[in-house]
């Protein structure tokens, strides 16, 4: 491997992409997760319209139960960039009984988020979302469009999608519908990471081996944290471990790696026998478990 | 690193979906929680092998009725390059989405049941293939196990192939023909020994010497304005550049320009991309274009070489393919997008619809329908800075967009510009 391996085509059409947003959209954000897919986001809208900042804001949908790191180093990219931020809280929805919160083992506020950005893209007014999702991760957002219309209640229908030909967008909507655009649809996680390395990207440590309290459920190893739901007979032990993939603590197990460094962490994924989403255990709820979350309004 | 984008096309029961899952399996592109997902899946099946169309096949809707029903993006990589598949459903209502995901192919690869041979379907992917100008076509002749691997058979499928393919095809189109059977393996990665009478590549080998000169690279320089972008900070006050993706050719500084439709010319002072200055750009390239004067230029202006530039049309002609619902009738308006640049245009007359399977016209159109293919004559409110597809793709064609619906209702390839 080398640093070569990064397709150059894949940057310039993800800023094209952002680019279009800006230019077609009145009120666009991006929204962040503190994922590396996110992160990688806000470098290529940095790079789309350098030497001007970043014309819109980030908005990051708060569980209440992300891990504190994340939390850490979204405030600490915001300030070292210059971007704006709007953090809306999950918290809050179910306050405002908008959201039940789930009980026993497997419980998670991951669906809850969806109400929570539904109420946020009606309160700022966005019209178009940019997320971070690509097409490799699930077989459903294998057919998702780059920019992909949404109705009043955020929902994607995947009978109803406009075609996009060559690389003409369409982001002409009706009152009441916004869109969710999706810049690096075509990145796989490989590229992602390669990405990161070629352009020596910053991401929150818990991507790194680090050691850290977990307990072992159904064969995955499970974040220990108030938040997360551990009966008595599960024991919590110190083990090094990394993250794949950053999302809520409730829905993100660990894998076992001594992974410390970027180059560490790309030889494994080379070697990689488990698919990213395979350590996101909100996605084994059932087998079409995403697609469903799709037409609720999930990204 | 480069990235090969291929679309596939079947009919609904030619073995698409095990082809790619056979693609991903031998290039090891599967991970083992899926594979174990389709292992479990196979044995519920009640199937005595690995059923690798399930690695592909997957919205609800489609488990629910066996066929796929859009274009799914799929993923797969080797030492050599990325490939990008763009899988589109077979049977006929979804049309819309074959032309969909052959605009952005380099490769088209076609699929026929050895045993059905050339049937309908088979007709308008090759047509599509080559009214998009697709310069690599190859036909897959599949289940090859169930005719006995026959030499005969395989031939048979390629004349009658080849008897419509030669009134179709553009000049400088390849077209290759492999026997395989992708369910059992045979031809796609490694030669069969089954059909040793085949003394060409098996599939990957073929895909993997695909030489994807980039032809664009090599036409006059092309840019249409996406953004102005003006910092207005203190220390860059007057720093005020022009963001785009190279449509076509290359730019440098120095480079005469013309701005459109102003018609001014000028000259490029540098490109840059992150605060970095470039030597060069090339078609693809997404940049920071600076000028060397003061000229007003907005969003959907076109920065084109000053030595040869695109036409200046307010009236063109086009193959249009419909995408939408609601029929293409003559005296509407419409949105036309070129590029980023949008103006209303006027459907003056629908002429020449094509009957794709016996390549017959109707010369007089009154509605042009989902999926059908006809010339279209339009006129435009504003001009537009075009090339004719054949010249040059990226700038050679369009969408129309429909103002009641704001749906992209069809697209265009422009054959005339009046």
């Amino acid at each position: 491997m080398n640093k070569n391996h990064f397709p150059q085509q894949l940057e310039d059409e993800a800023i094209y992409i952002i680019r279009e947003v800006a230019a077609q959209f009145e009120r666009p954000a991006l929204l962040f997760s503190g994922g590396k897919d996110s992160i990688t986001l806000v470098h290529l809208a940095r790079k789309a319209f350098f030497p001007a900042k970043v014309p819109f804001p980030l908005l990051h949908i708060d569980t209440g139960h992300n891990f504190p790191e994340t939390i850490a180093f979204r405030d600490w990219l915001v300030k070292k960039f210059d971007l704006r931020l709007e953090v809306r809280y999950v918290q809050d929805s179910i306050d405002q009984k908008k959201a039940v919160e789930e009980s026993g083992k497997y419980s998670s506020r991951n669906t809850l988020q969806t109400i929570t950005l539904l109420d946020a893209i009606e309160e700022l007014k966005f019209d178009a979302c940019i997320g971070g999702a690509r097409r490799d991760e699930e077989k459903a957002r294998a057919k998702e469009r780059i920019f992909s219309v949404r109705d009043d209640f955020g929902q994607w229908d995947a009978k109803r999608q406009r075609p996009e030909l060559f690389d003409m967008l369409n982001g002409k909507v009706n009152l009441g519908e916004n869109v969710r655009a999706f810049p690096i649809s075509n990145w796989t996680e490989l590229d992602v990471w390669n990405y990161i390395r070629r352009e020596n990207l910053e991401l929150p440590t818990i991507y790194f081996a680090h050691e850290r309290e977990v307990f072992e459920r159904d064969g995955m190893i499970w974040p220990y944290s108030p938040f997360v739901y551990k009966s008595d007979d599960e024991q919590v032990f110190k083990k090094i471990v990394r993250f794949r993939t950053v999302g809520d603590m409730t829905c993100t197990a660990a894998v076992d790696s001594e992974a410390s460094d970027l180059e560490d962490v790309i030889g494994e994924i080379l070697a990689a026998t488990i698919s990213e989403r395979g350590a996101r255990i909100d996605d084994k709820r059932s087998e079409a478990a995403m697609e469903k979350r799709k037409q609720q309004g999930y990204f | 690193m480069d990235i090969l984008k291929i679309t596939t096309a079947g009919s609904v029961d030619d073995g698409k979906s095990t082809l790619i899952g056979r693609l991903l399996y031998e290039t090891k592109s599967v991970t083992e929680d899926k594979l174990a997902a389709i292992e479990a899946a196979s044995q519920r099946k009640g199937l005595g092998f690995l059923d690798l169309s399930l690695l592909t096949d997957g919205l609800i809707a489609e488990r629910e009725q066996g066929i796929t029903i859009d274009v799914a993006h799929i993923y797969f990589a080797t030492a050599k390059r990325k490939y990008i598949i763009a899988d589109t459903p077979g049977h006929f209502e979804y049309t819309r989405n074959m032309v969909t995901g052959a605009s952005n192919a380099q490769v088209s690869l076609i699929l026929i049941d050895a045993r059905n041979g050339v049937v309908d379907q088979t007709y308008r992917h090759f047509y599509i293939a080559s009214l998009l100008r697709i310069k690599h076509v190859i036909v897959c002749i599949n289940k090859m196990d169930l005719v006995g691997f026959s030499e005969e058979s395989f031939n048979q499928v390629k004349e009658q192939f080849m008897a419509y393919a030669d009134k179709v095809r553009f000049e400088g189109q390849e077209i290759d023909f492999i026997p395989i059977s992708s369910l059992m393996g045979e031809n796609i990665v490694t030669p069969s020994d089954a059909m040793a009478w085949y003394d060409g590549e098996p599939l990957l080998n073929l895909l993997e010497n695909i030489n994807v000169e980039a032809d664009l690279r090599e036409y006059p320089f092309r840019m249409p304005v996406q953004m102005v972008i003006r910092p207005m900070s203190e220390q860059l006050h007057d720093y005020r550049a022009y963001a785009g993706k190279v449509a076509s050719g290359k730019i440098k500084s120095g480079l005469a320009v013309k701005v459109l439709p102003s018609g001014l010319e000028t000259q490029v002072q540098a490109v840059e991309r992150f605060g970095e200055s470039l030597t060069e750009a090339a078609q693809g390239e997404s940049v920071n274009v600076l000028l060397t004067d003061d000229i007003d230029i907005s969003r959907g202006d076109m920065l084109a070489a000053a030595d040869d530039m695109p036409s200046l049309t307010k009236q063109i002609a086009a193959t249009v393919t419909w995408l939408d619902h609601t029929s293409l009738r003559p005296g509407q308006m419409f949105l036309l997008q070129h590029g980023v640049n949008r103006v209303k245009a006027k459907v003056l007359s629908v002429t020449n619809k094509v009957d794709v399977a016996n390549l017959t016209e109707t010369e007089t159109v009154d509605e042009l329908k989902l999926n059908e293919i006809a010339q279209v004559e339009l006129k435009l409110a504003k001009e537009i800075f075009a090339d004719t597809y054949e010249q040059n793709k990226t700038n050679g064609a369009f969408i129309l967009i429909s103002e009641q619906s704001n749906n992209t209702a069809g697209v265009g390839f422009i054959k005339e510009i009046r």
